[in-house]
């Protein structure tokens, strides 16, 4: 059941009961958006269902294409910061041709994912919080709930499988724009011609960097929906809780995209 | 039909229902009343499991709703229809949409069927020719009345009503006063409605119940009800200026 019962338990009497209530806190709502995952993942079996194909393309656009233009600037301008700074310093040394190579494998590596996860957690998860926060509040999700519709099912599986699929997509878009930024930059503030540009970014890319880049960002879109549907399920207090579901949302989906990111990254380099 | 047994509800630290034990018959209107915050809503919310007992427990049909899970408590869900007080209806399908949601993920019936069941509930309650508008276009009685479409699409042998009449003007609340009426003449269903509202109480109810300090003060016929002997039940009568002897009688059932 997705509609919780408000549970009540007397304030804690000293810092100790404080941690102590904090902690169970955590691991209670930690193992709570597992459990919601691991639902989402096994309903994922109805996902060929009509209703269920016409949604995940709802949420396509809704959470992917309409972020395009954001991603756009974001990607092309960090594209653009990267080949200027790495190429500033290149040059002190005659070695600014390489900047491709850098730009290339920083954005595939990690610049690519962790910029569209954190637009899309921005954009995406805390609407999707507000969302699901604003059906519990009006009674919506009790009512399906009592119709024997599944929330899970209806609302989080296209969800999770739409951002599960853009947000790769997204981030390899991401990728094409920061190196066309670089190039850019290249070409205009330090010479490097974009034959030799783009030459050397595919020299030094592997498709290892592509995969990982992707992978990431497959885990990136994930957490993203994970995070804002337990949130948007979990509240309470009507508007005001609307408010702390999203403000939840965004810092845990950034918090869990930094962390998430750096051990895939020790994982597969290290 | 639906039994409470020595039901006992914390919210807060505090109790909200106290040992309440009653029992809604077959086909009948059972009217809950109380001032707020005295427990009218998580009364409803128990019937349908959206709440559990502390103590005590409550039973639909014979079977324990109130330890039912899984594919039992589904079972026992389809016997009911809920209108939630603000209609709860999904904001981004249209009203035709809304009540079709129960029939399209729950039966096999095809989209003819649908659309005709749809039509057909539409006009029960007065809606045909707002069959495409979103919930956003339609006025707080009209999404009432949707919800309530939609609660009885299924055919539910119970339906419960939520503060039907909240936040609506006096024609509206009369409308859905007779909406509820007709459900238990035309349709035979049993109903639960839970309102503060004393003038709709008496017009629909076969039985009041009203509760206060998390009890039952009193469980009676409407016309036995307004002659209470209990202080709160008197109290909560003068409160919305009914008489012993007064309008109310006219529109009795």
């Amino acid at each position: 059941m997705i509609t919780r019962e408000p549970r009540y338990f007397p304030p804690p009497q000293d810092w100790r009961g404080q941690i102590g209530r904090q902690v169970l806190t955590t691991t209670r709502d930690a193992g709570r958006a597992m459990l919601l995952l691991a639902e989402a993942v096994w309903c994922i079996r109805h996902m060929m269902a009509r209703r269920s194909r016409q949604e995940i393309l709802k949420q396509m656009v809704a959470g992917g294409i309409k972020s395009l233009g954001v991603i756009t600037v974001v990607a092309t301008f960090t594209g653009m910061i990267l080949a200027l700074q790495t190429g500033i310093e290149m040059r002190r040394f005659g070695q600014e041709v390489y900047i491709g190579g850098a730009v290339m494998v920083s954005m595939l590596r990690e610049m690519g994912p962790f910029m569209t996860g954190l637009i899309l957690a921005a954009s995406v998860g805390s609407a999707i919080a507000a969302q699901m926060g604003t059906m519990v509040v009006s009674e919506e999700i009790a009512a399906l709930e009592l119709m024997s519709i599944n929330p899970v099912r209806f609302l989080v599986m296209p969800r999770l499988v739409a951002m599960a699929v853009m947000t790769p997509l997204l981030s390899f878009y991401s990728c094409i724009m920061g190196v066309v930024g670089g190039g850019v930059v290249g070409m205009t503030q330090l010479g490097v011609p974009w034959s030799a540009y783009i030459d050397n970014a595919t020299r030094f890319a592997e498709n290892k960097d592509l995969f990982v880049g992707m992978f990431k960002a497959f885990l990136f879109g994930i957490i993203i929906v994970i995070t804002a549907c337990h949130h948007g399920f979990g509240t309470t207090q009507g508007a005001v809780g609307v408010g702390n579901a999203t403000r939840r949302t965004v810092i845990l989906s950034f918090l869990a995209i930094l962390i998430v990111g750096y051990f895939v990254t020790r994982l597969f380099y290290v | 039909m639906i039994r409470f047994e020595n039901v006992t509800k914390f919210l807060g630290g505090r109790p909200v229902l106290n040992g309440v034990t009653f029992e809604v018959r077959k086909g009948e209107t059972l009217v809950v009343v109380g001032p707020s915050g005295t427990g009218k809503s998580v009364t409803l919310k128990h019937m349908v499991r959206l709440m559990t007992p502390d103590e005590g427990r409550v039973m639909v049909g014979g079977e324990v709703i109130s330890e039912a899970a899984g594919e039992r408590l589904e079972r026992l869900r389809e016997k009911f229809g809920v209108l939630f007080q603000g209609g709860a209806l999904l904001e981004w399908l249209t009203v035709g949409e809304n009540v079709a949601l129960p029939l399209r993920e729950k039966t096999d019936l095809s989209e003819e069927e649908i659309e005709e069941r749809v039509t057909v509930n539409l006009k029960l309650v007065g809606l045909e020719g707002d069959i495409d508008k979103y919930p956003s276009e339609i006025s707080g009685g009209m999404r009432k009345r949707v919800g309530l479409a939609r609660a009885i699409v299924c055919k539910p042998e119970i339906i419960l009503y939520d503060e039907p009449t909240s936040g609506l003007d006096p024609v509206s609340s009369r409308t859905i006063d007779q909406l509820i009426d007709s459900m238990r003449n035309e349709l035979g269903v049993t109903s639960v409605v839970v309102t503060h509202d004393l003038h709709s109480a008496l017009s629909i109810g076969s039985r009041i119940a009203m509760l206060t300090g998390g009890r039952i003060a009193e469980l009676a016929e409407p016309a036995a009800f307004v002659q209470s002997s209990q202080e709160e039940v008197k109290l909560f009568l003068e409160s919305q200026f009914i008489t012993r002897r007064g309008e109310w009688e006219r529109n009795m059932p």
